[in-house]
């Protein structure tokens, strides 16, 4: 039996699709507090990100970009649980979903945390795409960075 | 030149253990050897041998195993050199790929030879192999690098080359067939606008001697590079051609054994051709499976790998012109073309494209392919690409073609394409 495309379905989930197809928070800040540019240096994929902090907040942020599904809409996923939360919480968002792309399976906490963003769960059997979910999110830290430093 | 027929597909495949290995549950398709080629079991039996029965360092001892090393590892640049009708052996440098190769020279002739104000051309089809040695120099000296620019219909524009290749030009580096475009440039034509003006010209020659008769002195060349890896060989080990005249004039660069003639605590001087550019103990093993990797294409003959692989590429060429919303890059005929499709989707990532591919045990090249510029300037930013060699059938381009419709069949039902 010759297999086809089916076990693709793990990995475009709806929620991706639709992310892919309407990304969200696009709109450029007028006055961004901090921005960055990542690339994926083997495949040229390519996330603008822009973070408006108020205080310790992320009061607003907005991702654009070129690049393959997976991490265009990652990035845009990105968007929906990092806008509101404190530059901690978007640190430790970071963390579990970094977990989950290289771990083993994700707790419910874990699952209720990372929101829609689970649905990139199915990345996980695709190892030379976990590359692709994870630019956007290491933009964010990059771009955190640059505003304070991770204590050490 | 013999018929393409001639050229007896299934026993080469038998050849090549890898091709009988299933892929996500598919026949393996292999269609990325313009990355690197599959090795045949004469190449891996080489290998096996020599670290069974010889294994032993070369030029520097008198025993058994290290005569018959030596012999061996110096039979292949003979095999080397007469594959490329290269004027003599010691006009063939070991090096560990292309990328070496091309440095090599950046970092020797280039760096003794290019002053302030000189001019480096090279074209927009270079890997980035090609370029960046370039940038990289041009900086250090003050030189300006020019670009000999891509026509309309993928070909090089030979009459601006013309015009960039001047006086001041010291060095035109281009490549022989483009890795994304599969354009193959008319090099003898170069070469003599460079000699014209009194520069050398030095070609990137990696997938041109895998896929094709290659006579360094029918096409004037200078310097000519290229990998083993992509013509059968191991990994790491490449060669740099020079012409000999100037390689006796040009500057070591890495210093250490067997590059030396002498040596006392002040000073030294250099080892004759090649072992000049040689510094330390050599990819021996390596070298002796290039000249495997040789012996195996010379029986089959270039000629008829080229004929194959234009067969090939016509038909792929032709059953592409089915494929809605995907668009080919480069020329679109056969004349002087090597065996690399490369395409963009209307509005699917090539990584998507790859994928889904994959799951079908097919297996091509996905992303800007070393050749950021080139592949910006067609106005994207990534592209898929399927190449060929002697072992492929028209069977496999329609499970290319048939695996490109299923993708686009389901990215389509998933709204993405
Ligand atoms: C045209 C061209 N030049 C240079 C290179 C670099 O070869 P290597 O990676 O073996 O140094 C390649 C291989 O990808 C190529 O296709």
């Amino acid at each position: 039996m010759q297999q086809g495309l089916g076990d693709l379905d793990e990995l475009y989930q709806e929620v991706l699709l639709d992310h892919y197809r309407n990304p969200r928070n696009t709109e450029l800040l007028d006055d961004p507090t901090s921005e960055v540019d990542a690339i994926n240096p083997f495949c040229g994929d390519e996330i603008h990100m822009q973070l408006g902090l108020y205080g310790d907040t992320v009061a607003s942020i907005s991702v654009t970009g070129q690049g393959c599904s997976i991490s265009q809409a990652a990035g845009s996923l990105l968007t929906e649980i990092v806008d509101g939360r404190t530059t901690t919480e978007a640190r430790e968002l970071r963390e579990l979903f970094r977990e989950m792309m290289t771990g083993e399976e994700v707790s419910e906490e874990v699952a209720d945390r990372l929101e829609d963003s689970l649905a990139l769960q199915g990345v996980r059997r695709f190892p030379v795409r976990i590359k692709c979910a994870l630019l956007s999110w290491s933009a964010l830290i990059d771009a955190l960075d640059k505003v304070a430093p991770a204590k050490p | 030149m013999l018929p393409a027929t001639y050229l007896d597909v299934e026993s080469i495949r038998s050849d090549f253990p890898i091709l009988t290995r299933q892929v996500n549950g598919n026949p393996l398709t292999y269609l990325d050897n313009a990355a690197t080629s599959q090795k045949p079991t004469q190449v891996i039996q080489s290998l096996v041998d020599y670290y069974e029965r010889y294994n032993s360092n070369v030029h520097r001892g008198v025993h058994t195993l290290s005569i018959e090393a030596t012999e061996a590892y110096e039979d292949a640049r003979g095999k080397v050199q007469r594959f490329i009708n290269a004027p003599s052996s010691e006009s063939i440098i070991w090096t560990r790929n292309t990328s070496e190769s091309l440095n090599l020279v950046a970092y020797t002739w280039a760096e003794a030879n290019v002053a302030v104000g000189d001019e480096i051309v090279t074209t927009a089809m270079e890997h980035h192999s090609d370029i960046v040695p370039w940038q990289q120099l041009a900086m250090r000296k003050g030189a300006t690098l020019k670009i000999i620019p891509e026509t309309e219909n993928g070909r090089l524009d030979m009459e601006q080359a013309a015009e960039l290749i001047t006086e001041r030009t010291k060095i035109v580096a281009t490549t022989h067939m483009s890795n994304v475009l599969g354009t193959v440039v008319d090099v003898k034509a170069l070469a003599d606008a460079a000699h014209a003006v009194g520069a050398v010209i030095l070609v990137d020659g990696a997938q041109s001697v895998p896929h094709m008769p290659v006579d360094v002195q029918a096409l004037d060349c200078d310097f000519m590079a290229f990998s083993a890896h992509k013509m059968l060989g191991p990994t790491g080990i490449g060669v740099l051609y020079g012409r000999p005249e100037i390689l006796e004039v040009m500057p070591p660069w890495m210093f250490g054994g067997d590059m030396i003639l002498q040596v006392s605590y002040e000073d030294a001087s250099w080892n004759d051709l090649p072992y000049r550019f040689e510094a330390g103990t050599p990819n021996i093993a390596d070298a002796i499976a290039t000249g495997a990797a040789v012996d195996y294409l010379e029986v089959i003959g270039m000629d008829n790998v080229w004929a194959h692989e234009q067969k090939i590429t016509g038909y792929a060429l032709g059953r592409f012109a089915e494929l809605e919303g995907i668009n080919l890059l480069g020329p679109q005929e056969i004349e002087n073309k090597g065996a690399v499709l490369s395409f963009s989707h209307d509005s699917l990532h090539s990584h998507d494209l790859g994928t889904a591919l994959d799951q079908l045990g097919i297996a091509i090249r996905t992303g800007h392919h070393c050749a950021m510029p080139l592949i910006r300037s067609h106005g994207i930013v990534s592209a898929a690409r399927a190449s060929f060699y002697i072992y492929n059938t028209e069977g496999e381009v329609d499970v290319l073609i048939d695996g490109l419709k299923e993708a686009e069949r389901y990215f389509s039902k998933a709204g993405i394409a």
